[in-house]
């Protein structure tokens, strides 16, 4: 029981602190929707454009690496291939 | 001398800011204040940032949402302490609990401990308290202005604070708790955790020597009042002299060690190449031999007053600013009006103790036409800020001479 109460307090939270995330457009362009629908759910949008234009392909495909490696993201091979061709394609020098 | 003509002329452009922060929540004066974001930084980073409110506090710069990271702009660091509602937000992961002060619970233990209590906001408060003016700044201040650009969070000028902390001592905790000869780390954990729990947890380490420093504090309050939720409530770690990576928000857990901890957050990021930065604090116990653990911060300083490409009218013009070091205490602040190749020693202002921002003054003669004004700060154990950057992967430690420019007409 406490336990479903920690978990309703903590997404009742999640929303209040999302409700003021305002939304982050990124480029309309292939694979877009996969880069919206994994990279934003642990983070929002706007780290792409901040670290945009000057990483190059090699370090697009570093920083994919690093969520997938390092911060557990659960994205499969073929997806990570898609994120880091709109990566290079959209924000990469 | 500052005088009230002085400030006026040196206000220039940035009048409006410079008199009235509150006024940037005015839309024009929010636009206005992004225009003022270096003309350094990656240009994605000044498409996407935007002056932006967090519940409790003013509009800030906005870096990103989730985790939300929002720095402060330089309007308010024309006073020697940053208000709460300005202050700087950092966060790695993005799952942030609202912690109730009431339930709230300090776990203090571990195997290099020799006992394990737990410690609830009115006991932490009935200890003895301490304050002290210090200043927050985050290792990857400035991450924006390198060259060549590195990832990250793509900080301005803006990721720091001086505030007044009160607090118990952390070493009054570690005593009560008593620590085994072999204690060699103290571990902290906050609430806030991430949004996949692949990832790791943000868990820091400073060395036991530290931790017992009288000035590392567990506080409670920030310049009079309780924490705000996005600076750590109800509780955090204060570290003065050091980075902010090891001021733990939302503090739930202190933990002594007798190994170095090896988590993520302390093996692999904050880390600096070896040898490479004058620096005098070590933690030996995760030091290798390409990297180190960050630790205190490199003497600073920033121009407040006038704003960069400020208009100015010829004739004297008092240009303001702040120094800062790790705690050893700013020596001198010296201004070049001609690139660097003669300096002459700027007015120090008031003095709220060795780990507070120290503001400065100087009055510049503005010729018709460019003026460019560069300040540097030494500490008193002769720290000198860099003429080039010292270059590093992840981007901290930017401490390169700031240089401004004025048109005088």
């Amino acid at each position: 029981m406490r336990l479903i109460i920690a978990a309703l307090i903590l997404l009742l939270v999640q929303v209040r602190v999302n409700a003021e995330e305002h939304p982050v457009l990124l480029k309309k362009a292939p694979g877009v929707e996969k880069v919206e629908r994994n990279c934003g759910v642990c983070h929002s949008l706007d780290y792409i454009e901040m670290n945009s234009p000057f990483l190059n392909s090699a370090n697009w495909d570093a920083e994919v690496t690093k969520m997938i490696r390092i911060f557990g993201a659960p994205i499969d091979d073929a997806d990570a291939r898609t994120i880091e061709d709109y990566l290079k394609a959209n924000y990469g020098s | 001398m500052i005088t009230r003509r002085g400030l006026l002329e040196a206000a220039g452009s940035g009048a409006a800011l410079a008199a009235s922060p509150i006024r940037l929540v005015g839309l024009s004066e929010a636009w206005a204040a992004i225009a003022d974001l270096p003309k350094e930084l990656p240009s994605g980073t000044r498409a996407e940032a935007r002056l932006d409110a967090l519940p409790g506090k003013k509009p800030l710069i906005k870096l990103s949402y989730r985790a939300p990271n929002y720095e402060t702009p330089l309007a308010y660091f024309r006073s020697t302490i940053t208000p709460n509602d300005a202050f700087f937000v950092r966060y790695h992961l993005s799952n942030i609990p609202e912690v109730d002060a009431a339930s709230w619970r300090l776990s203090v233990g571990g195997e290099g401990a020799n006992s394990k209590f737990e410690l609830s906001l009115d006991e932490l408060k009935r200890m003895p308290a301490v304050e002290i003016v210090a200043v927050n700044q985050c290792s990857g201040n400035r991450r924006g202005l390198f060259q060549p650009h590195v990832a990250g969070v793509e900080w301005g000028y803006g990721a720091m604070g001086c505030a007044r902390w009160k607090g118990a001592r952390l070493r009054d905790v570690l005593q009560r708790l008593g620590l085994k000869r072999e204690a060699i780390e103290i571990v902290f954990d906050g609430a806030d955790g991430p949004a996949d729990d692949q990832t790791p947890d943000f868990v820091k380490s400073i060395p036991v020597a530290k931790a017992l420093e009288e000035t590392t504090l567990i506080a409670y309050e920030m310049n009079g009042q309780p924490l705000p939720h996005w600076n750590g409530f109800p509780a955090r770690l204060v570290v003065p002299g050091w980075t902010g990576t090891y001021w733990m928000k939302h503090l739930i857990s202190v933990r002594a060690v007798i190994r170095p901890f090896d988590g993520f957050w302390m093996k692999s990021a904050y880390r600096i190449p070896t040898g490479r930065f004058p620096l005098v604090a070590r933690f030996a116990s995760q030091e290798t031999a390409i990297n180190i653990p960050i630790t205190e911060m490199v003497v600073n300083s920033l121009i407040t007053s006038p704003v960069d490409g400020a208009n100015v009218a010829v004739g004297k013009v008092v240009v303001c600013g702040l120094a800062w070091d790790g705690g050893y205490g700013i020596h001198a602040v010296e201004i070049s009006t001609d690139g660097g190749n003669t300096w002459a020693p700027a007015q120090l202002g008031e003095d709220l103790g060795r780990f507070a921002f120290r503001p400065w003054t100087y009055e510049v003669l503005a010729k018709r036409g460019k003026n460019t004004v560069t300040a540097r700060a030494t500490n008193v154990v002769g720290q000198s800020q860099t003429a080039s950057l010292i270059v590093n992967p992840a981007g901290y430690h930017h401490n390169v001479m700031q240089t401004i420019t004025l048109s005088a007409v």
